[in-house]
Order: C-alpha cells, then sequence, then structure tokens
C-alpha cells in the first residue's frame, strides 16, 4: 500500500511543483524501492491453514524473527482442510496440505502451480516426491503416491504430469509411515499384524478414525491382513471392495468393538493417555504427545507394512506480487532446514532431509532418521522426554520405514461412493 | 400523499415491511437457496447446477436414513421427557413453594449459571467425569458399588441424553416458571376451598394453565435436538448418528447437494412436528 501511495504522491507533485521537486522525489522512489520493499514485508500477512500436524505456532514465531513476516496460521481437520482449499480460495495465502487432498482439490483451480526454478533446495528433495522412488531399486506402494500429483504441465495447469516439468504443484515438506498405536502396558503382549484392530480381545477398547479417505486404507490393511480378500489395489478400490471393507467394519462396530471414532489429533490423544482404547490408528506426533505426557504408548511396526502419507505446501491462486515473493521466499526458508528439524524431532520426516540434519544434533539424526540407540535423552521439540539412552526409535531407521510403505492415502474413482458407504458405516 | 400515509393498509404494510424483508433476506432466502442446491449434482470438487432427484433417492433408498431419523426422534422423545420432569419440577418449586420474590429471582438466576460457559466446554467436561477412568467410575469402584469401570457411561446413548438434558433443561425450565407465575393464585385457593387435593390441583388447575410454557419448552427442545450434531459428535464418540450428524458429514466431504437433501427432509419434519405439537395448545391464545 505505501508503495502505491508514494506513486500517487509523485505524480501530483510533478504537475504542481515542476522539474526539481519531480527529481527529488524521482530520486526517492528508486533509491527508496529496497527500503519500501523492507519495510512492506513486514506488513505482509500469509494466511495459511491445513492439519494440526504441522501448523505450529513455533513455526509462526520463527517466521517472523528470520523473515520478519507475519504468518496465521489456523489448525483444521483433513475434511475442513480439503473443504476450504475447494471452495474458499480467498480464505488463505498458503495451503498446507496432504498429497490426496491436492488431488481432490488440485481441478478446482484455486491454488497456483510453482516454479521449481525458484526453490532454492528443489535438487535435495528426496526422490520420493520426484521420481517416485525412495531408492532406485525400490518399487512405488499402491494409492496416491505424492509423485503422481506433484506435477502440473504448466504455471496454469489443471492437470497432472507424472515427470518432472518444472511445475510443482505442492512443494513437498513432510512425510511419514503410519501404523498403529498401542498401549503396550494395557496389552501386554506384542502385537505384529493390522489384523489384531479388530481382535475380539480388545473389544470396545479399539478406535480407527473418521477420515474417510485415510480411515478406508487402514481398514484395507487390516482386512488383508485378517486374510479376508487382497485388493489388487487398495488405493482404488471397485464399489465391490469398497462395499466387503466396510461390510466387515460394519459388523465390527454393531459387536462393540470400536470404543469411539476420532477426526482430529487432539482427540486419539485424549482416547489413548486416557486409557479408553489401547489400540488405534494413529499418526505420529500423537504418539509423541501421549508418551509426553508419561503414557508409554508405541507405534507398533507390523508385518504388512505401513500406510504412507506426504504433505506440503500450495499457494493460492488469488497471489499475486509482493506476497506472492514472500510466499516463495516463505517456502525456500521452509526447506532450508529449521522447520525440517523440528518436525524431524516430532517424528516425521523432512522432504529435504540433508538441510534438516543441520538443526539437529548428531544423536538426533541417529535416533530418528538411522534408527541407532539414543546416546543420550532424546527430547521432543518442546523439550520434554521421549527416549533415553539406549533406546530405539519404533521401526527403525528411515529407510526401513519408508521401505516398508505398501500404501498411500489416496482418492479412488469411485470416491463419492466410497464417501457415501463411508457415512453410513458411521451411522450405522 | 399525506392521504396514503394515512390509510390504515398502508401504514400497517409500511410497519411490518422491515421484518419482512430481514426474514425475506436471512431466512426465506437461503432455504429456498437449500432447495435449489438440493437438486444439483456433486462430484469430487465442484457442485454443477442440474435438476435430478438423486438425492433425494440415495437418502429415501438408504435403510441408513431411516435408522438415523428414527435414532434422532429417540433422542429427542427421551430428552423432551427428562427435561420436561426435571424443569416442571424446578419451574414449580420456584413458582409455588418460594414465596419471596427476591429469592426466586435469586434461585432463578442461580439456574443460569451454567450458561455463563459454552456449550461446547459444559458438554465436554463430561468426557472425563464419565471416562473409563474417570470421577464417576472411580468413585463408585471405591465405594464398592461396582468391581469393574461401568463402559456405557461414556461414547453411549445415555451419554449423549444426559449431555442434551443438561444443555437443555433450562430452556424447558424458563417458560414454564414464566406461565406459572402468571397463574391467578386466587383459582388455587378456590380449588383448594372446593376440597381438591394437592395433587387433584396439579393435574387440574396447574398443569392446563401451564400448557403454553410447557409447548414452548417442547419446542425449544425439540428444535434444538433435532438439529444438534455437535454433541451427539462428542458424546457418543463418533459413533452414533443423528441427522445432523449426517449433515455435517457430507458438508465435510463436500457433498453439498446432498447435505442439502437431507436438510429439506429435516427441516420438513421438524415443522411438522411442530404442526402436529400446536395442534394441542393454542399458544398465541395463552400468550
Amino acid at each position: 500500500m505505501t508503495k502505491l501511495d508514494t506513486k500517487k504522491g509523485i505524480s501530483r507533485r510533478a504537475m504542481l511543483k515542476g522539474a526539481a521537486s519531480t527529481a527529488i522525489a524521482a530520486g526517492t522512489t528508486t533509491l527508496g524501492a529496497p527500503m519500501i520493499w523492507a519495510q512492506n514485508i513486514k506488513d505482509i500477512t500469509l494466511r495459511q491453514f491445513g492439519t494440526g500436524v504441522s501448523n505450529l505456532n513455533d513455526v509462526a514465531d520463527k517466521v517472523k524473527e528470520d523473515l520478519g513476516f507475519t504468518l496465521e496460521m489456523t489448525a483444521l481437520d483433513t475434511d475442513s482442510v480439503t473443504q476450504r482449499a475447494a471452495t474458499q480460495p480467498n480464505s488463505f495465502d498458503i495451503a498446507d496440505i496432504e498429497y490426496f487432498i491436492c488431488k481432490k482439490v488440485w481441478a478446482a483451480g484455486n491454488m497456483q502451480a510453482m516454479d521449481t526454478s525458484k526453490i532454492a533446495n528443489y535438487d535435495k528433495i528426496a526422490g520420493t516426491f520426484r521420481s517416485g522412488l525412495l531408492t532406485p531399486e525400490s518399487t512405488i506402494a499402491q494409492g496416491t503416491a505424492p509423485h503422481t500429483v506433484g506435477f502440473t504441465s504448466g504455471p496454469n495447469g489443471t492437470d497432472f504430469v507424472q515427470e518432472e516439468s518444472g511445475w510443482m504443484t505442492l512443494i513437498p515438506t513432510i512425510y511419514n509411515a503410519d501404523t498403529l498405536g498401542i498401549r503396550p502396558d494395557l496389552i501386554g503382549r506384542p502385537i505384529n499384524n493390522w489384523s489384531e484392530l479388530l481382535n475380539p480381545e480388545f473389544k470396545g477398547k479399539a478406535s480407527i478414525l473418521d477420515i474417510s479417505s485415510i480411515g478406508i486404507m487402514d481398514m484395507a490393511m487390516v482386512v488383508e491382513s485378517m486374510g479376508e480378500y487382497t485388493y489388487p489395489d487398495k488405493g482404488n478400490m471397485t464399489k465391490e471392495e469398497i462395499d466387503l471393507t466396510l461390510g466387515i467394519f460394519t459388523e465390527a462396530k454393531k459387536n462393540g468393538q470400536f470404543r469411539a471414532f476420532w477426526k482430529s489429533f487432539d482427540e486419539s490423544v485424549n482416547l489413548m493417555a486416557s486409557g479408553e482404547v489401547v489400540i488405534q490408528s494413529m499418526w505420529s506426533p500423537a504418539i509423541t504427545a501421549v508418551k509426553s505426557q508419561g503414557v508409554p504408548c508405541v507405534y507398533q511396526p507390523l508385518e504388512e507394512g505401513y500406510r504412507s502419507w506426504g504433505g506440503g505446501l500450495g499457494i493460492s491462486a488469488a497471489l499475486s506480487g509482493l506476497e506472492l515473493e514472500a510466499a516463495y521466499e516463505y517456502i525456500n526458508w521452509y526447506l532450508s532446514g529449521w522447520v525440517g528439524g523440528y518436525l524431524m524431532r516430532q517424528g516425521y520426516y523432512s522432504a529435504v532431509p540433508e538441510t534438516s540434519k543441520e538443526f539437529m544434533t548428531a544423536d538426533e539424526w541417529g535416533f530418528w532418521y538411522e534408527g541407532k540407540a539414543a546416546q543420550g535423552d532424546i527430547l521432543s521439540p518442546t523439550g520434554s522426554k521421549l527416549a533415553g539412552a539406549g533406546e530405539v526409535r519404533d521401526g527403525g531407521s528411515f529407510n526401513d520405514r519408508m521401505g516398508s510403505v505398501v500404501c498411500w492415502n489416496s482418492v479412488m474413482d469411485e470416491n463419492q461412493y466410497m464417501v457415501r458407504k463411508w457415512n453410513e458405516f458411521i451411522a450405522a | 400523499m399525506k392521504k396514503l400515509l394515512e390509510n390504515r393498509n398502508v401504514t400497517g404494510w409500511l410497519m411490518v415491511s422491515p421484518l419482512a424483508a430481514v426474514l425475506l433476506f436471512f431466512l426465506v432466502m437461503p432455504i429456498i437457496l437449500i432447495v435449489i442446491v438440493s437438486f444439483w449434482r456433486a462430484t469430487e470438487f465442484s457442485i454443477i447446477p442440474a435438476f435430478e432427484w438423486d438425492n433425494y433417492e440415495f437418502l429415501f433408498g438408504s435403510p441408513v436414513t431411516y435408522t438415523v431419523f428414527l435414532n434422532t426422534f429417540k433422542y429427542a422423545f427421551v430428552t423432551w421427557l427428562c427435561t420436561l420432569l426435571i424443569g416442571f419440577t424446578v419451574a414449580y418449586y420456584l413458582a409455588f413453594h418460594i414465596r419471596s420474590l427476591t429469592w426466586q429471582i435469586a434461585l432463578f438466576l442461580l439456574c443460569t449459571i451454567p450458561f455463563w460457559t459454552s456449550n461446547i466446554i459444559r458438554m465436554i467436561s463430561w468426557i472425563p467425569f464419565l471416562g473409563r477412568n474417570g470421577i464417576a467410575n472411580t468413585t463408585l469402584m471405591s465405594w464398592g458399588v461396582i468391581d469393574a469401570p461401568v463402559e456405557w457411561l461414556l461414547f453411549s446413548d445415555f451419554a449423549v441424553i444426559l449431555a442434551f438434558v443438561h444443555l437443555y433443561t433450562l430452556f424447558m425450565v424458563v417458560p414454564i416458571f414464566n406461565t406459572m407465575m402468571r397463574i391467578d393464585r386466587s383459582l388455587i385457593e378456590a380449588a383448594r376451598d372446593a376440597g381438591a387435593n394437592g395433587a387433584q390441583i396439579l393435574w387440574n388447575v396447574i398443569i392446563p394453565l401451564t400448557k403454553p410454557g410447557i409447548m414452548i419448552g417442547t419446542i425449544f427442545v425439540v428444535t434444538l435436538v433435532m438439529g444438534d450434531f455437535i454433541t451427539v459428535r462428542f458424546m457418543s464418540g463418533s459413533q452414533s448418528a443423528n441427522v445432523g450428524r449426517l449433515i455435517s458429514n457430507d458438508i465435510a466431504l463436500l457433498q453439498y447437494p446432498s447435505a442439502s437433501a437431507t436438510a429439506i427432509v429435516l427441516l420438513a419434519t421438524v415443522l411438522i412436528t411442530i404442526g402436529i405439537l400446536l395442534r394441542f395448545v393454542d399458544i398465541r391464545k395463552e400468550l
């Protein structure tokens, strides 16, 4: 705004006061431009929204400190995030969303493609988000793998392309391999399979998340583990497969298997910490949150493998000019390591591990990324103790965990049918 | 012009028009929009203007709809019964047993204290209380009443109705108290003089005269319970559903047309229910 006012002022004065003052005024504009820039960026407020997992006030504070502008965070549950990204393009500047949400909302045209040449650390982004391959010899898991919806054809593309086109839909920031969380103290025996979720032993003490696109994948893992059915592609079920999957779970629900369903991250923490539930689908930081209350909780690796997800930052189509520059600056800062280190210490993986490493101690890096035994106490970003010397991360190293991913959170062709059936499952 | 203003019809119309305009814009128009959208078609990320009965077809074709509507009525009925019994008793005590106006007002205000905090907080505070290791269970176990924690206290229909009753009883107390206060005391004296006992006075004098209050309270409670979704979601641990949750799930999954269709059916159901209720008592006559 200041910039605009100055320009207006110049033309008026130029008209009134003649050549001499014009020269002075013009001089101030050209010389003053960077100063105005520096001033203006402080006035900028970027509105970011996303799920609770990475919408952290610590990040907003650090942005203010490092970059000077204000970042407003709104944490919502996954469905509300999807809803907002699809229907209210003017309510946000930065969307911190998951790749499967991107698949749903990208075609609505509310977000703009990002030029990878402006992303300084683009080359260091993990392979999973670019070629889809963790290591050159890995296979791509079922479901909506991030690289399949990560690139679009050009600045105004509303499609997805399968090669690195130079235009990204989301800049990847975070990902992880999800599994079941358990209360080892209340279960008292080893848990090795997804099928344990429906084991009658845990009747009235199990929970699953009430977010259809993620929940259906957890269900599929359970159904396969029970030996009821093997899906050709869990990430893209047919109507019959959806009926079968939800049928099994509806029966379990009617038999009282579940204590509750949860929709937001904090609900899952409360269910687990209070002992209402002893086994449930869970997210990594929720485990951290339960543990930091002094309650034992394990992110149990299971024989069948993990369900994985990835998230990134997208930019609203409405963003332009200085705000767009600020958004790029913010994203570059995001990938430069501080946030990555923060997220890694919560149990996520940073999409640019190299830069995050610089913001972690060797012990932290060894514990979280390499799966080595901790040398000393491992603290959460907020300072509570998560593990002591000698303890090893549940599931081991990055390659062990991400290498055992068998499916990604996804959006199916029959999504609408699935959603309706899911609604029936909840209401049943 | 002056003549025109003196015309009673015109002034009448003018006086009613501001309210009519407000209602038209903020009540009638949105409902019309919802009706229109309920015939549209939805895909993943967009809604397409159309005129098709698919949403209604799916709604009436699914057995879940009927169970959910039945469930909604069940919640409404049980909550209504509990709030009526509690609300009537409280109002009766306040109106007929407390003699001084000061105390009546003081005790009435006491009833409203819980309403100084938000609905959601009052509801959520039940969760730690009723939980498996909550205060209720630990107390009962320490008293030796039960050996193992009672599971159905939380995340059950019991919890949902408990929360509803807690939240909405005051909506029953206020109108009933109000009508009771306006009962002419000499009627009760006359009944007493004519030889009626306490129960007969209650049944033949007080209840008929408080009917409008009961009806207003009923309308409040029934509409609030039928339109609620958050209480059901939290207190049942997402395991039970009423129509409100069906709508909110649809909205969360971007199925606006389907949500609109459900909303329209719910609206019609509630209007019919209220229509039937109003058959019993002519509120306007009694006010």
